[in-house]
């Protein structure tokens, strides 16, 4: 069964921290991996499961292409104050960040 | 105590000036006061100053508008309020201060309900215990030696132990039932898009939904008949026509089929909680209703499709909190919320997508299905909440795998979109709270609350206080 080949490796824990934007230590990469791979293995399950020819769910709205006017409301505008309020860097009314390209 | 009255009775007395809401008030702060340093349920108390004065302007001037105005409330901290500090129990927004209002938040205010606070819970919604907080575990109120539930289980711990007269919590795979089971209150898992979703700090989107907790199920249909309805803000919200959930409970369930999957409570099932929900269904019988054996051999993969969907679309919805913005850095989510994140990112990664989350996915469809097939046969299904009776604090939360076995019950209905009213129907012989979840078709909520009010009305597990409270008149 495929859940019981389920091995996380050291590089692949690394990888996926690097995708999800988490910085992890040595000592957290390795603490994680045991549990990682318990949830892995249980949800894995869900390969036993037949689910030939069945279409895939992404919501139960039963809605499609719901649109609003193309006006402004101005009800849900934030001033440049407000919508710098809980930033700990600015720079002249300017999200401060790291610099993206060397 | 006032706050052991329903909301009909408080709006009632309001009225006829038999008290105020300032001394209702006054009774939930003390009530905060004296049982919160054991139970720790709030995060964020609004300053009792401002709080007293609104409910002087609502003295004074009695505007009513409608049944909860005056009455205080309680909001998972998952919740935006402007200019009140939101954390959804994660350090990374231990200082944040929204700009904006949540929907359900706003409308509660506009009837002129007062927020006396912000409840702790499992951080973005992870997790079943209220263990998974930066603030402290939420101590259950019948057991202070035990968890309250989760995630919601702040607001459910502080309705039971009166601190407040209801609370809105969120339902994601059972966050409003499981503490309402475990703390013996009411609750409902709204159907997908009944009630916006707009300033609601999102755990997984297709799944979230936002509902009331309280002492009755009467209660819960006069929040929800304020509180549902469609928000141009959430697109997602439903266009269906809200409806008067109040005047719908007193009909007759004579003859409705209530299904019961019998196997399931064969599994991974607490016997005394299985002898109790299987008591429950007399009273049933006894209001004339149908018990219908019925069968979901694809409950098994429930566990399965949530851990996967709902971890995939938090590694998504997370990504915003890059401390740019607002917020710490991702340095401060806690290991429960790390693990959920890196699954969620492997099932989406290039190699896995096919094999877990697309397969989750197509789960998804024969959940519908089956729920589908089954409440085509039966008006409503009759389940479990919880697996167990509530555990001791630090059972869950250092055993990832049991953490996610305690939702056994709860996961299949969110992917469905369908709703589950939750309400107490016993207690363990160690007098524990047990409760059972009644789940019926899309958008037939006022069906569920009237199923839960004539139970309601033949049985009174619901008035039941926890024993932290029995000194008190």
């Amino acid at each position: 069964m495929t859940s019981k080949s389920i091995k996380i490796t050291v590089d692949q824990v690394r990888h996926l921290a690097k995708l999800a934007n988490l910085k992890l230590n040595e000592k957290e990469i390795k603490n994680i991996i045991p549990a990682l791979t318990s949830v892995l293995k249980f949800v894995s399950k869900i390969q036993s499961l037949s689910t030939k020819n069945i279409e895939e769910t992404s919501q139960v709205t039963g809605q499609e292409n719901v649109y609003r006017e193309d006006i402004i409301d101005d009800k849900r505008m934030l001033s440049q104050e407000e919508a710098l309020k809980n930033t700990k860097k600015k720079y002249k009314g300017y999200f401060l960040i790291d610099a993206i390209f060397d | 105590m006032l706050t052991d009255k329903s909301i009909k009775q408080l709006s009632a007395g309001l009225e006829k000036k038999e008290f105020s809401s300032r001394e209702l008030l006054r009774e939930c702060l003390a009530n905060i006061k004296k049982y919160d340093p054991l139970i720790n349920s709030i995060i964020t108390l609004v300053d009792e100053n401002e709080v007293m004065e609104k409910a002087n302007v609502f003295d004074r001037e009695k505007d009513k508008l409608s049944v909860i105005s005056g009455l205080p409330f309680v909001l998972k901290d998952a919740y935006v309020t402007k200019g009140i500090r939101t954390t959804s129990a994660s350090k990374v927004l231990k200082n944040y201060q929204p700009q904006y209002d949540a929907t359900v938040y706003k409308k509660l205010v506009e009837n002129k309900a007062i927020l006396l606070g912000k409840t702790n819970m499992d951080a973005w919604g992870h997790g079943g215990s209220s263990e998974n907080t930066d603030f402290n575990p939420v101590h259950n109120p019948w057991d202070t030696a035990r968890v309250a539930g989760g995630s919601s289980g702040g607001a459910a711990a502080a309705v039971s132990s009166r601190m407040a007269v209801f609370a809105i919590g969120e339902d994601t795979g059972g966050s409003i039932r499981n503490p309402a089971a475990w703390c013996n209150i009411s609750g409902l898992k709204v159907t997908y898009g009944r009630v916006s979703r707009y300033g609601s700090i999102a755990y997984a989107s297709s799944f979230d939904t936002v509902g009331p907790m309280a002492k009755s199920a009467e209660d819960l249909a006069y929040i929800l008949e304020l509180i549902a309805g469609r928000d141009p803000y959430d697109a997602t919200s439903s266009p269906q026509v809200v409806k008067k959930y109040s005047q719908f409970l007193e009909k007759s369930i004579n003859g409705l089929r209530i299904g019961l999957p019998l196997e399931l409570f064969s599994k991974s099932l607490d016997k005394e909680i299985k002898e109790t929900i299987l008591k429950a269904t007399k009273i049933f019988t006894e209001l004339g209703a149908e018990i219908v054996e019925v069968k979901m051999p694809i409950f098994d993969y429930g566990l399965a499709a949530y851990y996967l969907i709902a971890p995939s679309e938090t590694s998504s919805n997370l990504a915003r909190y890059d401390g740019i913005r607002y917020g710490e850095s991702r340095e401060n989510f806690t290991p429960e919320t790390i693990r959920r994140i890196m699954v969620g990112t492997y099932a989406l990664s290039a190699g896995y997508y096919d094999a877990y989350y697309r397969k989750a996915q197509q789960a998804r469809t024969l959940f519908i299905k089956e729920y589908n097939n089954i409440l085509s046969r039966c008006d409503v299904i009759l389940m479990p909440v919880n697996p167990t009776p509530p555990t001791k604090i630090g059972e869950l939360i250092n055993d990832p795998l049991q953490n996610l076995l305690a939702d056994l019950f709860t996961v299949t209905q969110n992917p469905v979109g369908v709703p589950s009213l939750a309400i107490p129907c016993g207690f363990t012989k160690s007098n524990l709270p047990i409760g059972m979840q009644i789940i019926g078709k899309m958008f037939t909520e006022e069906k569920l609350l009237n199923i839960g009010y004539k139970f309601q009305q033949l049985t009174d597990w619901h008035i039941k206080k926890p024993p932290i409270l029995n000194n008190d008149k």
